[in-house]
């Protein structure tokens, strides 16, 4: 089983993403789980969403209290929640920023593999708009190969409509732009 | 032929009510059963469910309505949780004692105060006496099956009660998950249109809700309590025709790694699969640890309950609510009703988990293993345990 947290703001669709993640993985014959935190969210706060894959059914019913990945979509939540601090030693941070992987690891101090894309540029450049949690979904596949770039193709159309193909060339714009670092020991 | 599908649990019970055909709907949204009533609603607006969808002003006209709906002889449904439920209180009793097959979910939610939105069987349980079939579901495919089921329960002549299915709130609501549905064709087939044995028609007038005078009143409650005593066979023979028809089979008490264990967990609701999760690593690391999970409520399973603790040495009861200044949690207190004339009846442990949507990882119930049994040692220090209160 693989364990993914999305940490984001109200409004900027992390829970879309879990959401869509989950459906994919179903669509590929897969069992998942994408489910918020329930808290009472609004546009702004820090936001948590969460997603499990599994090639078998899942029985968990509790936050994921210590994720293979997690998805940093708007990096001002670092410094108030240290988002990796519960990740597996072997866990990859997915992150949206601007900043190469030297200067990431020198401003944030972190040591784990690390998956980095600029996602509020691809956005405002493919989509229009700053929303990232689809960009960051080509950044989070790249990193894990949890499932295929095209199984997020249905899940779009259905969510999406007209704008699906738009999210899904932001998505794929996302996967070929990231930087994957391995961890330092 | 069935097909797999990944949904929010929600919507998939709007789903599942969909494809009973249900006539008759009226709710009042309320967190976290919103979805399922907002999705019935477009899916009427929408013309993809030929039914009549109330708008009310609160749950107790919810109920109320629903009440009058399904005295006509449509198939009625509605939804609610937490306050919800509590307001629609004095109703629930009217709906069970009139007959009337109306099946409710219940997305389960603490009671305030203070305000919670979040999950436990609070609630329900507040309800626990309303004269309903009550029935909990560990899934989304439980959620979808039991949501069919109900209706063909229900409505069944020798049965005739409103029935609840409770359906976790938020940790079972709000999750997308993959579930099996079956062709529409198979679920005509298993639940046919309902015919209703009495109902409220001018050409051929009847009284229902009529008063009671003394002379009659409990001949009328022990009517009721044979009605819902006698409502289990017809539950389990619903419960094996749907097995039948789609592989996917249930027990009033299901038990998972119960052989040879010494020690027995009860569960309801979805923590049983989490629960599930935790006697594996038990069992992993050596322990006689197994689960037996409590699907069904109300009528209460006293001769599955006892034949299934059969061999144990310590039962101990997760509670997902507290029964405040009484003898026991409202679980614990009817499992040691099952077993207080049973000879070799095992020793019960009692812990309330999960108030007001605490989250349980498996570790919690690995925890209150090894509390249990230290316990078993040197004797209980509480009558129950609120687990992992903070002082």
């Amino acid at each position: 089983m693989i364990e993914i947290r999305f940490h984001g703001r109200g409004g900027q669709g992390a829970v879309t993403s879990v959401e869509l993640l989950a459906l994919a993985a179903i669509a590929e014959g897969k069992f998942a789980q994408g489910f918020p935190s329930f808290g009472p969210e609004r546009r702004g706060a820090p936001v948590l969403a969460f997603c499990r894959v599994d090639d078998r059914h899942i029985r968990l019913r509790c936050k994921i209290a210590s994720p293979d990945v997690v998805v940093i979509l708007d990096p001002s939540l670092i410094r108030i929640q240290n988002p990796p601090a519960d990740l597996k030693p072997e866990g990859i941070i997915v992150l949206n920023t601007p900043k190469t992987p030297e200067e990431v690891r020198r401003d944030y101090g972190f040591k784990h593999t690390l998956a980095l894309v600029d996602a509020n540029k691809v956005a405002r450049e493919v989509l229009g708009v700053p929303i990232v949690n689809t960009t960051m979904m080509g950044a989070l596949i790249k990193a894990t190969g949890v499932m295929k770039l095209e199984s997020l193709e249905g899940p779009l159309k259905e969510r999406f409509g007209p704008l699906a193909v738009k999210n899904f060339n932001a998505l794929k714009t996302a996967y070929e732009q990231t930087v994957i670092e391995e961890r330092r020991s | 032929m069935a097909h797999r599908v990944g949904m929010e649990v929600s919507i998939a019970v709007s789903h599942a009510v969909q494809m009973s055909r249900a006539e008759a709907i009226a709710a009042y949204p309320i967190t976290p059963q919103t979805h399922i009533v907002e999705h019935l609603s477009s899916m009427v607006a929408n013309g993809e469910l030929d039914a009549e969808f109330v708008n009310v002003e609160s749950e107790h006209s919810a109920i109320s309505t629903c009440i009058g709906m399904s005295a006509t002889g449509a198939r009625t449904y509605t939804a609610t949780s937490s306050q919800g439920l509590a307001l629609m209180n004095e109703i629930l009793f009217i709906a069970s004692a009139l007959r009337l097959p109306i099946v409710m979910t219940v997305a389960n939610r603490a009671l305030s105060g203070p305000l919670s939105i979040w999950n436990d069987h609070g609630d329900i349980m507040a309800a626990r006496d309303i004269g309903w079939i009550q029935i909990f579901v560990e899934n989304g495919q439980e959620s979808f099956d039991h949501s069919v089921m109900a209706f063909k329960i229900a409505e069944n002549h020798k049965v005739l009660l409103p029935t609840i299915i409770n359906l976790d709130g938020f940790i079972l609501s709000h999750v997308v998950e993959a579930m099996e549905f079956p062709e529409q064709e198979l679920v005509d087939k298993f639940l046919p249109p309902y015919h209703p044995r009495f109902s409220l028609d001018p050409k051929n007038p009847v009284t229902m809700g009529a008063f009671a005078m003394p002379e009659v009143y409990t001949e009328v409650k022990m009517g009721h309590q044979m009605a819902l005593t006698g409502s289990y066979d017809h539950i389990l023979s619903v419960w094996k025709e749907w097995g039948d028809l789609t592989g996917r089979h249930y027990k009033p008490v299901e038990k998972y790694k119960t052989d040879g264990a010494k020690i027995l967990l009860l569960t309801m609701g979805c923590l049983s699969e989490v629960a599930e999760v935790a006697v594996d690593e038990m069992r992993d690391a050596g322990l006689e640890v197994g689960l037996l999970k409590l699907r069904m409520w109300r009528p209460f399973p006293f001769a599955d309950l006892r034949k299934a603790v059969e061999g144990a040495e310590l039962l101990i009861v997760c509670d997902r609510a507290l029964s405040l200044g009484g003898a026991a949690p409202p679980v614990l207190a009817e499992v040691r009703s099952a077993f207080y004339e049973m000879p070799n009846r095992p020793r019960t442990a009692s812990f309330v988990i999960g108030l007001g949507g605490r989250d349980i990882p498996p570790g919690v119930f690995k925890d209150i293993v090894a509390q249990a049994q230290a316990e078993a040692q040197t004797g209980p220090t509480e009558e129950y345990h609120i687990f992992g209160v903070r002082g």
